[in-house]
């Protein structure tokens, strides 16, 4: 019996696909997150609006709010940790999340190397601004790929670029001949092997999602049709006015993301939204897209 | 009834209905994303995907799906979520079930993803293994006398059929061997 092969892992992103994936905080928001229909939960101590606001160190969960998040939905939980830090992701296997998150959300811990993600039987989801980084990135054995965006903005501006040139990126590798790739792969600082997969079936290995700045039901529509097969909703349910009705509306946008009438409908009613940032406000160095490479 | 003036719905609420619909593609037949009620009925056969049941079965509401599924009279296919949602119970109480299949199913009841396994199935129609992708898998318990088992891994049923109905705790979908989705078209569509 083959368990915590790659395989194994991409299947349950494929899971995943066409659904939300929402920030929590403690249990009760991880059951209002399940009420409302998310495929899977995000585990967090603080959710990424409140850890820009408050600053210091943003490290792994606390096992205890993991275990307590498990216990009360039966959807997966997933939980991040910082980049490069082996030793949380080892952590988080042996609480048994469904999915770790190394993710820039978190202040990274090396800023050199992520984790070796071949290591591991829990799956992987990594965060990319491009093509290259998302070749890197499951270079190392990332089973999802996500958009960076810009987490806790509720600004879905950075996500949209990240995902556009995800696919730029694609697009343009399927028109390179053979003899143009490996030049395209040392530009691109990519493995060659996946470069040259990915030019042959023109599409990712991996699933594709997308995270950072979702924060109305039009905004998970519009990543829909950019191309994400699922969208991550950080701080923009619970930094919301309404989280449990807006989660659900996020929902339906998901499903829903190519009919016009109903994401009309869905969007009646809510209240206001997280009041967000504007990128240019954000100074350089604290941008979260920024870390990892 | 040729392959190209078959028609397959495919439950495209939530989850795996793409890697359904390319397996379906590959076989020749015509294949239909299914979200609204009115879709179903061009239909010859439907699949439930896997995914979240959950999640599936706040949809079905929504969308006012659920009744429409219950009376759909033509051979259906659930993989996963989609066998438990078609199971006429679960031991989840977010989950409603459709009750079309006297069989019980427990959700994740192998565990929780780091137990998630590939595993070869024994299959009651062809001596050649099913190479199977098990996530969060459920377990399909207590069957009617009238389900049949038509795979099994170490003894334990894991696909089975009741009527018109296929019921699988594995992602056929996830594989590129074809033969389960050829089965259900040949044995239940167009037999």
């Amino acid at each position: 019996m083959d368990k915590g092969s790659f395989k194994v892992k991409v299947g349950l992103a494929e899971m995943l696909k066409g659904g939300v994936i929402m920030d929590v905080t403690t249990p009760e928001q991880a059951k209002i997150a399940e009420d409302a229909g998310a495929v899977a939960v995000m585990a967090l101590e603080r959710i990424p609006a409140d850890i820009r606001e408050h600053g210091g160190i943003a490290r792994m969960s606390s096992p205890s709010i993991i275990k307590a998040i498990q216990s009360i939905v039966s959807i997966p939980v997933m939980a991040k940790c910082r980049i490069g830090h082996f030793a949380e992701a080892q952590i988080l296997e042996a609480l048994e999340v469904d999915f770790i998150d190394e993710s820039e959300v978190l202040t990274p811990a090396d800023e050199e190397n992520h984790i070796w993600k071949h290591d591991f039987k829990v799956p992987f989801v990594c965060g990319c601004r491009d093509l290259g980084e998302a070749l890197r990135r499951i270079g190392e054995g990332a089973a999802l790929i996500r958009t960076k965006g810009e987490a806790g903005s509720g600004n879905i501006v950075e996500a949209v670029r990240h995902m556009r040139q995800v696919q730029k990126d694609v697009r343009r590798l399927t028109t390179l001949p053979n003899d143009e790739l490996m030049a395209a792969a040392k530009e691109m600082g990519a493995p060659f092997e996946i470069v040259r997969q990915v030019a042959k079936t023109g599409k990712l290995p991996v699933p594709n999602f997308a995270a950072g700045g979702v924060a109305t039901p039009a905004d998970a529509a519009l990543m829909m049709q950019l191309g994400a097969e699922t969208v991550f909703v950080g701080s923009g349910i619970f930094k919301s006015e309404d989280p449990a009705d807006r989660a659900k509306a996020i929902v339906l946008a998901t499903t829903y993301y190519n009919d016009p009438e109903k994401l009309a409908e869905v969007s009646m009613g809510l209240k206001d939204a997280m009041e967000g940032l504007n990128i240019a406000s954000i100074p350089e160095e604290e941008r979260l897209a920024n870390r990892g490479w | 009834m040729s392959l190209k003036s078959t028609t397959i719905g495919v439950l495209g609420l939530q989850g795996s209905f793409v890697r359904h619909i390319a397996m379906l593609d590959k076989l020749g037949v015509q294949t239909k994303q299914i979200r609204y009620p009115n879709e179903i009925d061009n239909c010859d056969g439907l699949i439930l995907p896997g995914g979240e049941s959950t999640t599936i079965s706040k949809l079905l509401d929504e969308m006012k799906l659920r009744e429409r599924i219950q009376k759909y009279n033509r051979p259906m296919f659930g993989t996963c979520a989609g066998a438990i949602l078609l199971s006429n119970n679960s031991d989840d109480p977010l989950v409603h079930t459709l009750n079309r299949v006297p069989i019980n199913t427990q959700r994740n009841a192998y565990g929780r993803q780091v137990e998630s396994f590939i595993a070869s199935v024994d299959l009651s129609f062809d001596k050649k293994p099913f190479n199977a992708v098990f996530i969060r898998a459920p377990k399909l318990l207590q069957p009617g006398k009238e389900v049949t088992v038509l795979g099994t891994i170490n003894g334990e049923i894991v696909f089975v059929q009741y009527e018109n109905i296929l019921l699988s705790t594995f992602h056929p979908e996830l594989t590129d061997d074809p033969r389960i989705h050829s089965y259900f078209i040949k044995q239940l569509i167009r037999k």
